[in-house]
Parts: C-alpha cells; structure tokens; sequence
C-alpha cells in the first residue's frame, strides 16, 4: 500500500474500461480553479457562521482548512455538500455555477466527503458498501462493482479486501473504503474531515502518500485537521478561519506552526507540543538503551496487575490482554496507541464501567474491581471519558445541570434529598468563570457550546472533587487550539499539586507534551513503558505498531 | 415507535410561548376534521360542537363533572411524565389502575370502619402501593433483563383485567348478588369513611381532583429539585453519561416504572372510592370502571409536553371532551365515540407538529 502509484497514462488505462474518470479528472489540473466558493454567508440565529468566505481550491492541490471548532469550517464543508443552504455567495465547479442543494446533488457534481464518522454498513462487505446509493437497476451489478473496487485500490495503494465484511476490518481500513466510495463515484473534489485521528504515525505517512497520488491526478482535496505538523506537511496551502472569516491564507513555506496558530486563534499561544519536541532521532537516544520497563520515581498510588477486560465482542480475545500500570502521585502516565487497542476497556475497567475478566485495580490500596461506579468515585478517581458527547455531558441538560451530575447528592448540594439550587446554581457561575468556559449562562444547553467549552466544562466537574486520581481519555481530541491548551495547562497544574495523572491519547504529541513517562498499548497488551524524555517519535510509532 | 417530543424541563416559560400555539393549532385541526366526520354522518358540526362544549364547561357542575373525569387522566399523565423522563414508556396505565383499585378495595373491606381521616388515606396510599407493584415488574424486567416495557406493561393490563373478572365473580363478589342469584360482578357497598368526601356541594367534585393536582405538582418537584429526580432525567436522557457519573441506570428506570405504576394505582383507588356506587365493578371489558383512562391518560400527557404540570390544563381538556361527548351525542344522535377519534386526532396533530418543530430547531441549533 506504500507504493506510488505512476501518474498520468497508466492510471488512465486502468479505469478506461469502467469509466472515462481519469481523463476528465487529469484535464481539470490544467484549467483553472476547480472550486471556487465566492463570498459564502451562512447565518444562524445570533451567529455569523460564514461572513462572506470566498475559499478555491485547485485541481492537483490540497489546501488545507484549518480553524478552531466554530471557526465556520464545519459550516462551510456542510454549504459545500448540500448540507446547508448558504444566505449568500454563490459554489463554482470549474468555473460553473453549481447546483450543492443536496448531498446527492453534491455527488453528482463530484465532490465527495469523507465524514470523521464513518457511513458504512458494518454487516455489509466493501464491495456492497460502495454499490450503496449508486443508481442501478433492479439489483446492482456487484462482480462490476468489485472489479472497479480492486482497481481503484491497487491504483491508489488502498489495499483492502472487497469481499471481506466491513465489521472485519481496522479502522485505518474502514477509512480506505470510504475514500473508495468517493473514488468510485468520480469525485473530482474530495473532502477530508480530520482523516488522521484514527491512524498511526507510519500510517499517516502511507495515507498521504495515497493523498498525494488522488490529488496528482488532478483531484482537489480539502484537508481539515487540527494537527499543524500534518498540515505543514502535506498542504499545498492552508486557508485558516476565525469566527466565520478568512484570517488569511498562506502555504507552509511562508509559515511555521507557531504563526498558523495564532492565526487560528487570534492571539500569542504556548504551544505545548513545540516547546517540546521529542528528541530528535539523530540524537544521543539509542534503541537499544532504551528502557522498556520505566517505573514511577515515587511510591505508586493507582496499580494495575495483570489486567484481563474483555471487548464487545463474542469470540475474540480480551481487549486488555495481561497489563499491569502503576501511576504515582505527582506524575502523567501517557498511554499511546493506536484507537482500539484497548484503552477504552482499560480506561473503562478503571474507572468501575466494565467489569474486568482477572486482575486487580488497587487505588492506595483499595480495591476497584467489583466496586460500583459510585464507590470508586468516592475513592478519589476522577474520569474525563473518551466519548465526550455520549459519556461525559448530557446535551439537553444545562451547562448548571452537567456540572452537578456527579457530586449532586453531596451534602453541600442537598438536603433531605432536595437539591439546594441556589447553591448549586452559584456554584456552577463560579466553575464556568475559573475554568473559562465560554457559555451564555449556566441555563444554557450544553448541546449549543463548543466541543472545547464541554470539554472545559467536564474538566471541570471532574476536578473541582480534588481527586486523587485522574484517567483522561483524549481530552483534547477535536477540541480547538485555544482550549487544548487550557486543558493542557490544567491537566499539568493538576499533576503538580499531586494527583496521579493518567492520559489515554491517540494523539502522540500530546501525549509527548504532557506525560512523564509513555506507556504504548497494542492489541491490548503493554508494549513497553518508556521514560518521556528518552524516546524518540520513531520508537513510539514502532511501539505502537506492535514491535 | 413514535418519537415522543419532551419540552424542555424547566424552562417552561421561554420555550412555553412559543410552543402554546401547537397544541392550540392541533385542537383546532383535529375539530376541523372532526367537523367532517360529523357532516359526513350527516348532522351539523356547530350543533354538535356547541353542545359538547356547553356540556363540558357551560356550568357549575358541568365544569365540576370535567374535572372528576379529568382526575384518572390527570395522576396517569404525570405517571407517563416520570417514566417518559427516565425513557421508559409505560402503556400499563389500565393494568395499574386495576392493580390499585383491587389493592384498596380488599384493604377498605377487610380493615372496615376507620374513621375517615384515617381510612382516607390509608386506600389511597393502599392503591399507590398496588399499582407500584404493576408497575415494579415490568421496570424490574426491563431493568433487569431487557425487556421491553412496551410489551410487558400492555401484557400487564390483560392480566390484572384477569384478576379483577375473577376476583369480582368469586372471593370479592357482593354476597347479597350471590343470594339474588343476580351475580353481578362487584363488591359491596365499601366502608362509607372511605368515600371520598364532595368538595362542592351540588356538584361531584370529590377530594380525588385535589389529589391529582398535587400528584402534579409533586411530580414536576420530584423531577426538578430532588436529587433522585434529576439522576431519573439523567438517565432518562443520556443513560451512557448517567453511568459515567456514577448512577445506577437500572435502579432508576425501575424506581421510574414503580412511580409512573404508583400514580395509576393512586388514581384507581380515588376511582373506586370517589365513584357514585362506591364499589369495584367489572362490566367484564377492559376499559371497565377505568373508562380508558389508562390509555387516555397518555393522550393528555403527550398534549401536555410530558410536563406534569401542563399535564393539568391537558387533563382538563380531555375530560372535558369526554363529557361533552356525551352532551353532542344527545344533541345530535352522533355517537360519542367520535371523541375517541377527536382525541386520536390531536395526538396525531401534536406529535407532528411537534417534529416539524424539532426539525426546525434541529437545523439552527447544528451550527
């Protein structure tokens, strides 16, 4: 999958005989902009989305949208796939006016989206999940469908089986099938909405090998991320957004990391991840001294022993094979790898939400396994879930109400069983002021804040009991520059007043920026536990793979 | 299933205003197609609507005579707003009924005469403890086992309409229907200290609309400013973060199903022992002595938002209906079934009116 696929004449026969894609898409590099948007107005009740965003990208570039969450990205992408309708300003595909009315409009067109969540059938095979939505007769031709499928992945090193189910398949693969899915539908446009999170760093280096090859065909490709490296890396230019406008636009020639995020934020930011880079792999570090086995300088406060948690599903092994952690007072345990490893069912094992196959969770050397969710609570463990939406906040409920999900019975916030709500209600002003949590009032719904502002918001609930403990699963995962940082800050200032800290990230620069020591995970078991200041990305990609 | 459409807990006032004008437009939508069932029937719609609304609220006691019949609707809607809040949709309105009215009833009987202020309450608390335990079995099922508390509670109903056919004809039935050999299936005249004393004289007002209005507004207190109501709307919304924070979703949907049984217990009991006769009488169907008010409990509920208190006006307006439905009949010769399909209607009219708000707020709020 790592192979270059040759440009120009090859890759034309190779589709000639299905469809005529690869000439059409090769002729756009030469003429013009392939999209235009010109002066897009997106209102809605008390915000300004988009004011008059105009945004092109040319065929055979990617030009990268980059902006805190609320800039307008997310607006502009839903205008441009027929998601929403724009008040003003008008979509252009090669220099005509074009119709983005629907999601399938915008199909047709040729644009194609692929959605940081996944749109496939998981009990459907590859080869059925692309025929999906595609016109046919009374059933759909599937032998055509696979041979164009295997094609098109051999052509782009998009290897997969077209004839596997895709509930059979990794993550990384799953999002192979659906830049398939837009390949096969002639895309000429492709948008990408935050595709690395889910990928190794070796893996993000083969995708965009793939990335570059659709685009050298001619193809436009919007990428968003909220990763500077990644957009330092593979952007032909970068267009950054605030508050529904374009800041400016610039290509990572002109610019360094440093300056895109104040673009982005408007504002000097300390950027953890560029204060501290990892050290370099030219340097002194040597695989070979590394110590795998890195244990906490202090006594440790959270043990696990040879943890066993099975997964969701029947007939597989465990997802936690056999780990044993300890954290320490006073430290970050980062643990890394890839999504699915794992660390969800520790995560959730720790925190009393699954009950582990064999092992024990001691926390000062009190036991956690079969303790309620409650209890362990009571112990000192505070958890800030991975799946914020679903786990961490209630959406309908009040910003007030989220706040006091919790600690709502204690005895400073009730009496007799009625909750004092003045008292609560002052209580919750105070947490939204200390923790910067930008929200109208603490009556607003917390579904109408910011992934950033209920990220903030969940921190600070789960720190104002002063914990002992605290397992963050990505805590800043699709949160914007301004408020990762806060939460970074936080999550530091609380390891320094003495909590152990643990932090389950899938983001490996955040992981570097904060933990003291890195364990990395790999099909649920411990690859090894390395000292933070003595390892190097390269190792820790390796690590994750599973080496 | 239907998608039920919750106003949003206690910001009544701001969302209420807006949201006044559907319920109003649905009532209106539903008389309008009303009015042409009743033209298709042959009679004339204003005739008819004249007299259902002079007969439900033109009078002293037809206002009185709503609000009996509003009472039942009334403690079974804020029933179906517990529950709803906790996700559970409780359609054993009728079997838990039953269940406290057969509670109360072998109570009163067995105890005999206390004085009322003491054998008051003690049958309604007796029905509360009934129809809790109706409604207990299906929230421990569904806790418990996962099963679905749709099937179960309407599975429910059939079995405590069972118990009731056989209670009434064999160890409860009056013993002077037995030596008449007339065999009717009721009780005797139960204990007069536990009639449920007339509030208004001249009218049927009883004690029991009174207790419905503080079953009300005891649920929305419940709901909003006690802890383990705001842990059942915790789970109610969002079963995966209520875990996180360390609640215990099966508990409360069981505690919900047990209240939401508890309050059509309680308006069983304040059935029977408000009722003219002052006996349990089965005609052997199953809307009975209940008159439906399970089911048209629900009715109110939906109209009233799933809000306890506006589940109030709601109940009002249905019983209202029902018993001008009664009055159109006479005036008109339609039968007064149709209020059946009246109330049907507005549900109908309600719930989709309600979506379209949905989705219009969907799409503002998604920026």
């Amino acid at each position: 999958m790592t192979t270059q696929p040759e440009n120009g004449p090859e890759a034309e026969t190779n589709s000639g005989s299905t469809s005529a894609s690869g000439t059409s898409v090769a002729n756009t590099s030469v003429s013009g902009a392939l999209l235009e948007m010109r002066g897009i107005t997106k209102r809605f009740p008390g915000v300004l989305a988009n004011d008059s965003v105009s945004f092109d990208v040319q065929g055979g570039e990617v030009h990268t949208l980059l902006g805190e969450n609320g800039a307008g990205k997310s607006t502009l992408m839903k205008i441009l796939f027929g998601m929403y309708s724009a008040d003003a300003g008008e979509v252009l595909l090669e220099g005509r006016p074009v119709d983005v009315s629907s999601p399938s409009a915008a199909i047709e067109a040729g644009i194609g989206m692929i959605h940081q969540h996944f749109m496939l059938v998981p009990t459907l095979t590859v080869t059925e999940n692309v025929a999906l939505g595609l016109p046919h007769g009374v059933r759909p031709d599937l032998d055509v469908v696979r041979s164009r499928v295997g094609e098109l992945s051999e052509q782009y090193g998009l290897a997969v089986d077209p004839d596997v189910y895709v509930w059979q398949l990794a993550v990384g693969e799953r999002q192979r099938v659906e830049i398939l899915k837009a390949l096969y539908r002639e895309i000429r446009l492709l948008v990408l909405d935050e595709p690395t999170a889910v990928l190794t760093p070796q893996e993000v280096d083969d995708f965009f090998v793939t990335l570059r090859a659709l685009a050298d065909d001619g193809r436009g490709l919007i990428f968003i991320s909220h990763k500077l490296h990644e957009v330092m890396a593979l952007s032909d230019r970068i267009t950054v957004l605030r508050d529904g406008r374009v800041v400016g636009s610039t290509t990572p020639g002109e610019t360094d990391r440093q300056e895109l995020a104040e673009m982005m934020v408007g504002r000097q930011v300390k950027l953890a991840s560029v204060q501290r880079q990892p050290a370099d792999s030219s340097g002194e570090s040597n695989p070979a001294d590394l110590d795998y086995d890195a244990r906490p300088a202090n006594d440790a406060r959270l043990v696990v022993t040879a943890l066993d948690v099975a997964g969701d599903r029947d007939g597989v092994p465990p997802a936690v094979r056999g780990l044993s952690l300890e954290v320490a007072p006073g430290e970050i345990l980062g643990v890394a790898g890839v999504s699915g490893n794992g660390q969800r069912e520790l995560a959730e094992a720790i925190a009393g939400l699954r009950r582990p196959l064999t092992g024990s969770i001691t926390l000062d050397g009190f036991e956690l396994v079969g303790a309620s969710p409650q209890r362990i609570r009571r112990s000192g463990l505070s958890f800030v879930p991975e799946e914020r939406m679903r786990d961490g906040a209630i959406g309908d409920f009040s910003v007030s109400e989220n706040l006091m999900l919790v600690d709502h019975g204690e005895p400073a916030h009730a009496v007799r069983g009625w909750l004092k709500l003045g008292a609560l209600n002052k209580r919750a002003v105070d947490l939204v002021d200390r923790y910067q949590i930008k929200t109208p009032d603490v009556s607003t719904p917390t579904s109408s804040l910011s992934g950033g502002n209920i990220q903030k918001m969940i921190m600070a609930r789960e720190l104002s009991s002063g914990p002992s403990v605290l397992l963050a699963a990505q805590p800043t995962r699709g949160v914007d520059v301004g408020a990762a940082e806060y939460i970074h800050e936080r999550l530091l200032a609380q390891r320094d007043e003495g909590t152990a800290v643990i932090v389950i990230s899938e983001d490996l620069d955040e992981v570097l920026a904060l933990a003291d020591r890195i364990m990395v995970m790999f099909e649920g078991r411990v690859v090894g536990t390395v000292h933070r200041d003595r390892c190097t990305v390269e190792q820790l990609g390796l690590m994750m793979a599973g080496g | 299933m239907v998608r039920l459409q919750v106003f949003q807990g206690e910001r009544v006032s701001s969302t209420a205003v807006r949201s006044a004008a559907i319920p109003v437009v649905a009532v209106l939508l539903a008389l309008l197609v009303g009015a042409a069932m009743i033209l298709a029937l042959g009679a004339n719609p204003l005739d008819g609507y004249r007299a259902l609304f002079i007969g439900a609220f033109g009078s002293r006691s037809a206002l009185a005579d709503s609000a009996v019949r509003a009472m039942p609707l009334l403690l079974v809607a804020v029933g179906i707003c517990v529950a709803f809040r906790a996700k559970v949709i409780n359609i054993g309105g009728e079997g838990q009924i039953i269940a406290g009215a057969i509670l109360s009833t072998v109570v009163a009987l067995s105890v005999g005469d206390l004085p009322a202020v003491l054998l008051i309450p003690l049958v309604l608390i007796m029905g509360m403890v009934g129809g809790g335990i109706w409604g207990a079995i299906p929230g421990a099922m569904k806790a418990y086992l996962g099963v679905n508390e749709i099937l179960s509670t309407i599975m429910l109903n059939i079995v405590a309409v069972q118990i009731m056919n056989y209670l009434l004809r064999d160890p409860l039935i009056d013993p002077k229907e037995i030596e008449q050999g007339t065999r009717i299936p009721q009780t005797e005249r139960l204990p007069e200290t536990a009639d449920l004393p007339i509030l208004l004289e001249g009218t049927r007002l009883h004690l029991g609309v009174v207790v419905a209005v503080v079953a009300a507004v005891a649920g929305w207190a419940f709901l909003w400013r006690t802890t383990i109501g705001f842990r059942v709307r915790a789970v109610g919304h969002s079963p995966h973060a209520a875990r996180y924070a360390g609640m215990s979703v099966p508990r409360m949907t069981m505690l919900a199903l047990s209240l939401s049984g508890a309050l059509c217990g309680l308006a069983g009991a304040a059935l029977v022992f408000g009722s003219q006769s002052h006996r349990l009488i089965t005609d052997g169907s199953a809307a009975g002595f209940t008159g439906s008010a399970g089911f048209n409990g629900i009715v109110a509920a939906l109209f009233g938002g799933l809000h306890p208190l506006w589940a109030i006006p709601s109940s009002f307006l249905f019983g209202g209906l029902l018993v001008g439905a009664n009055a159109m009949q006479r005036a008109i010769q339609i039968p007064s079934a149709l209020v059946v399909a009246l109330n049907g209607l507005v549900v109908v009219f309600v719930i989709a009116s309600n979506r379209i708000r949905d989705n219009l707020r969907k799409r503002v709020v998604d920026g």
